[in-house]
């Protein structure tokens, strides 16, 4: 087992990626979930603890074309005060309103919250609805490569992705949702922010004649991913959402799910809460 | 045994350099090696705020912070705010209004009602609510805390 020997905090993104070609490097960016988890052994940080904080090109978001490009290192307080988010990703802002505290707000990050993988990460939620691809960038020779991979590709399990040891998640895109799109978020917790969701809902798709067009729903907390629901969006698709509906729906949704019993709730109940909270939500969007 | 490093910052106003572990918190750093005993342990993990502080203006958890990270930026403990006349009327309020029972929890809670009063100031209850969620309580049952915000807030209209 290797033991810490070096802290380094590059100033550059091409600095930050070579050093991550030893293989042997823990990412740090607002510690948030870092801290907490090394303290309590669940997590070893290894031969180099990289601070990635002072690295600008990580910073800032700005629309980029048709879509929203949020660099790595936003905080979530950033994506709550943004007019730019605010005014075409209004769900990220209502998500990240139910957040941990402020002072966490103030210090996590959006790469942090999708890097840990936890299948009840808040973000990854409306950003799955919204169709997000995550930006990963590495260096195999002398030149910055990046892919982008849709974020439904990027869950593999609790707290492991498809990123490559050697990549940094650099941005987060979101395309420019459609005229006429709406999209919902709601967690269930018992302290608000600061309780790690029991169920979260994503809703969201272009609503006309009533009905969502390209409709998207994505859980959180009922996997070892959040994920995308495919029978609960093909059932939704171009339904009219009368009474009839949204019950069918919100059956399809309890059936779609295979959650666990853990110390937050059993299986049972959050198969109960995914209903219950569908349907609500589905009534909600039916009045928008 | 984890690597040390050198550090430099602004405390509370001075400069300061320090040499800590790699994997020192913020919290341990303040009162361990600086013996700044203002800011408080409480959980260690996020939960309870007694360990807030600002770090470029904004509050934050020193406990969920690591130490080196501090290196070039700007830190204020609830000992910096001893001569700052927005935290002169806070702390007044907190007192008048009976917002400290123990006393545990009040230099986090100030230091986030600071940031929170910069933030907005004139606060309405909710968002002082909203703003202090990361801070528990014990005593006070947070109305008298609520409050005591709530009272500087409205001297700043
Ligand atoms: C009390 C408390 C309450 C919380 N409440 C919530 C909540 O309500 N909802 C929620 O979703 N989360 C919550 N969290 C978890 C945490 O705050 C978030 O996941 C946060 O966004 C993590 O970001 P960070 O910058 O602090 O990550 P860090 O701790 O710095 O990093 C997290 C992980 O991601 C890796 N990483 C970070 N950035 C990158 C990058 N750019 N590229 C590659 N890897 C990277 C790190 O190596 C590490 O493994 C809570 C945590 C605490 C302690
Ligand atoms: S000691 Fe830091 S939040 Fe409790
Ligand atoms: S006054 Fe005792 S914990 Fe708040």
């Amino acid at each position: 087992m290797t033991e810490l020997e070096r802290y380094v905090a590059p100033t550059t993104l091409a600095a930050a990626i070579d050093c991550l070609k030893d293989g042997e490097v823990t990412i740090l960016a607002g510690g948030t979930d870092l801290t907490p988890q090394t303290r309590a052994g669940r997590m070893r940080i290894k031969r180099t603890l990289m601070n990635i904080r002072r690295i600008p090109e990580l910073k800032g978001i700005a629309l980029d074309g048709g879509a929203i490009r949020i660099g790595a290192l936003t905080t979530i307080t950033e994506i709550m005060d943004s007019a730019l988010i605010a005014k075409h990703l209004p769900v990220l802002v209502e998500t990240c309103r139910h957040f941990a505290s402020d002072q966490i707000r103030n210090a996590g990050t959006l790469g942090g919250n999708l890097c840990n993988a936890s299948p009840a990460g808040d973000t990854a939620i409306p950003l799955l609805v919204l169709g997000a691809s995550v930006e990963l960038a590495s260096k195999p020779e002398d030149k910055i490569y990046r892919r982008s991979i849709p974020l439904s590709e990027f869950f593999v399990g609790p707290g492991q992705t498809r990123r490559s040891l050697c990549e940094l998640l650099t941005a987060v895109t979101v395309p420019l949702p459609a005229p006429g799109h709406v999209a919902r978020f709601h967690k269930f917790g018992t302290r608000v922010g600061l309780d790690i969701s029991t169920v979260s809902i994503g809703i969201g798709g272009t609503l006309k004649d009533g009905a969502l067009a390209a409709a998207r729903v994505a859980f959180g907390a009922v996997a070892a991913t959040p994920l995308r629901a495919a029978q609960t969006e093909a059932a939704l698709e171009g339904q009219r959402l009368d009474a009839a509906a949204i019950a069918r729906i919100a059956a399809v949704a309890r059936d779609e799910v295979h959650p666990i019993d853990d110390v937050r709730a059993t299986a049972w109940y959050r198969k109960e809460l995914i209903h219950n909270m569908t349907k609500r939500m589905l009534e909600n969007v039916a009045q928008a | 045994m984890s690597p040390k490093h050198d550090i430099e910052f602004a405390l509370n106003g001075i400069r300061q350099r320090v040499t800590v572990p790699a994997t020192m918190n913020t919290l341990e750093m303040l009162r361990d090696v600086l013996g700044l005993t203002g800011t408080k342990y409480g959980c260690g993990e996020g939960e309870c705020g007694a360990c807030t502080i600002q770090v470029d203006g904004v509050s934050m958890n020193s406990c969920l912070m690591f130490a080196v990270d501090c290196d070039g930026r700007e830190l204020t403990t609830i000992e910096g705010l001893a001569n700052d006349t927005r935290a002169d009327a806070l702390r007044a309020s907190f007192v008048e209004h009976g917002a400290v029972q123990c006393g545990f929890c009040t230099p986090g809670m100030v230091m986030q009602a600071d940031h929170l009063l910069h933030k907005h100031p004139e606060p309405d209850a909710e968002t002082i609510k909203a703003g202090i969620e990361g801070n528990i309580c014990r005593c006070t049952g947070y109305k008298k805390i609520v409050d005591a915000i709530a009272c500087v807030g409205c001297t700043n209209k």
